[in-house]
């Protein structure tokens, strides 16, 4: 039988244990607020943006004078992942998801021949994804003095791919993020992002009915909108990150708050029982004690 | 009343203006435009410069660089960076004419036989130039 003094000590870390956890919900809670008003807020630009860089992309699509950003280069060896993680652990499965669908996607191109280029965006990725593929890492971004995710971040990022692009390093890339569904559920997601694709078949109705001029030409735009495109779809994984990573350590700590509960409760009632045979215990030395005289 | 149209200005990170306008003058990539309603559904990238709206309460300038302007039932513009005037300062504006000058000196060097992309930086910064011009910030000449 464990002796009372450790059953308290036990007790008594659990709760500071549950503290923290407590501590570290309430905080993400918070935070969570601020990256899903950021992501709101992004919205608007992001979708606007797709659907006229869609509705450009589908007239001049075909077309041999399409840029080599929507074109592509013409062939798929050398495949670009690009993975957006988190900084910090203690999130439940989200950086793990997350490396895990990478890692899948990257061992799938390497058993068809590909070759296989990897960017990580965030720590925790890096060292997850490094175990098993830290020969074909290229570059790391750093993201942990970044407090609040700003478009200038994803420029660098968009900026950073874009010029490996023009130097011909690879001819397709997907960014690898999670997508924020709600706070119990994020799914991790992969996204081709060069060449870009849109997906122009729901919003053929009352777009495709407007004839617009173009100041300059169409393709001069679209030259000129892709690689801002690029931008901005990560830029918008950037956020559906960020808030993912909230909502998952939301509810990582939420679960580990009410398990530290349910320790604490177990505990006292084993440091009750053991406190009272110690009491019986006590009782029957001295009663058998007395008889004896 | 005069007749008016819906706005909206958007930047990556939020939205900044949004409501019914009289016109609004664009510093598009070929040269400014000024759309008041029903004006022919259009498409123009922006250069960088000042968008000028005007509503029944008055006017209001911002500043904006990069994306483009949708000309339709109402007007879209999807700034890159979009600030409202009185929030630019002599250090943000520097900041942006430093931004320009960089882009200017990288394409120097990357494009060295292919005069587009170096006209095209050089252009960016003369622009940048001009809006200081425009809303009385001070700032030293291009050093090309």
């Amino acid at each position: 039988m464990p002796n009372l003094k450790d059953l308290k000590n036990r007790i008594a870390s659990v709760k500071s244990t549950r503290k923290i956890t407590k501590a570290m919900q309430m905080v993400a809670a918070a935070k969570l607020r601020r990256a899903q008003d950021s992501a709101e807020a992004a919205r608007p630009y992001a979708e606007r943006f797709n659907e006229v860089l869609g509705q450009l992309a589908a007239s001049v699509a075909g077309s041999d004078s399409a840029p080599r950003l929507l074109r592509g280069t013409g062939s798929d060896d050398v495949h670009l992942l690009v993975v957006l993680t988190a900084e910090r652990g203690l999130c439940g499965g989200f950086n793990a998801n997350i490396a895990k669908l990478a890692k899948q996607h990257a061992t799938e191109l390497l058993s068809k021949g590909k070759t296989v280029k990897i960017i990580t965006v965030g720590k925790k990725g890096r060292d997850s994804m490094r175990r098993d593929f830290g020969k074909l890492f290229i570059e790391h971004v750093d993201m942990s003095d970044v407090k609040r995710v700003g478009y200038a971040d994803a420029q660098g990022i968009a900026k950073n791919v874009l010029s490996r692009f023009d130097e011909g390093e690879f001819d397709v890339a997907t960014i690898f993020y999670s997508e924020f569904v709600n706070v119990v559920a994020q799914t991790p997601t992969a996204q081709q992002i060069i060449p870009a694709k849109f997906d122009t078949a729901d919003d053929e109705g009352d777009a495709a009915a407007t004839v617009y001029e173009y100041e300059p030409s169409e393709e001069a735009i679209l030259a000129d909108l892709l690689p801002r495109g690029v931008a901005t779809q990560i830029f918008a994984a950037l956020l559906e990150n960020g808030a993912s990573e909230q909502g998952a350590r939301m509810s990582a700590m939420d679960n580990a708050t009410r398990n530290a509960g349910e320790m604490i409760d177990k505990l006292t009632i084993e440091y009750n029982r053991s406190r009272q045979a110690v009491i019986t215990n006590e009782l029957i030395e001295i009663i058998s004690g007395a008889e004896a005289l | 009343m005069a007749e008016t149209m819906q706005f909206n200005l958007v930047s990556p990170e939020r939205s900044l203006m949004s409501g019914p306008v009289l016109s609004v003058e664009i510093p598009g990539a070929e040269g400014d435009l000024t759309a008041l309603p029903n004006h022919a559904p259009t498409l123009t990238t922006l250069r960088p410069g000042i968008l000028r709206v005007e509503t029944e309460k008055g006017a209001e300038e911002y500043i904006v660089t990069g994306g483009f302007a949708e000309l339709g039932e109402g007007v879209t513009v999807l700034a890159e960076k979009a600030m409202h005037r009185t929030d630019v300062d002599q250090a943000t504006y520097e900041a942006l004419v430093d931004e320009a000058h960089e882009a200017y000196g990288k394409a120097k060097e990357v494009f060295k036989n292919e005069p587009g992309p170096v006209d095209d930086a050089v252009k960016l910064l003369h622009d940048m130039v001009a809006i200081g011009g425009k809303i009385g910030l001070s700032t030293k000449q291009p050093s090309l």
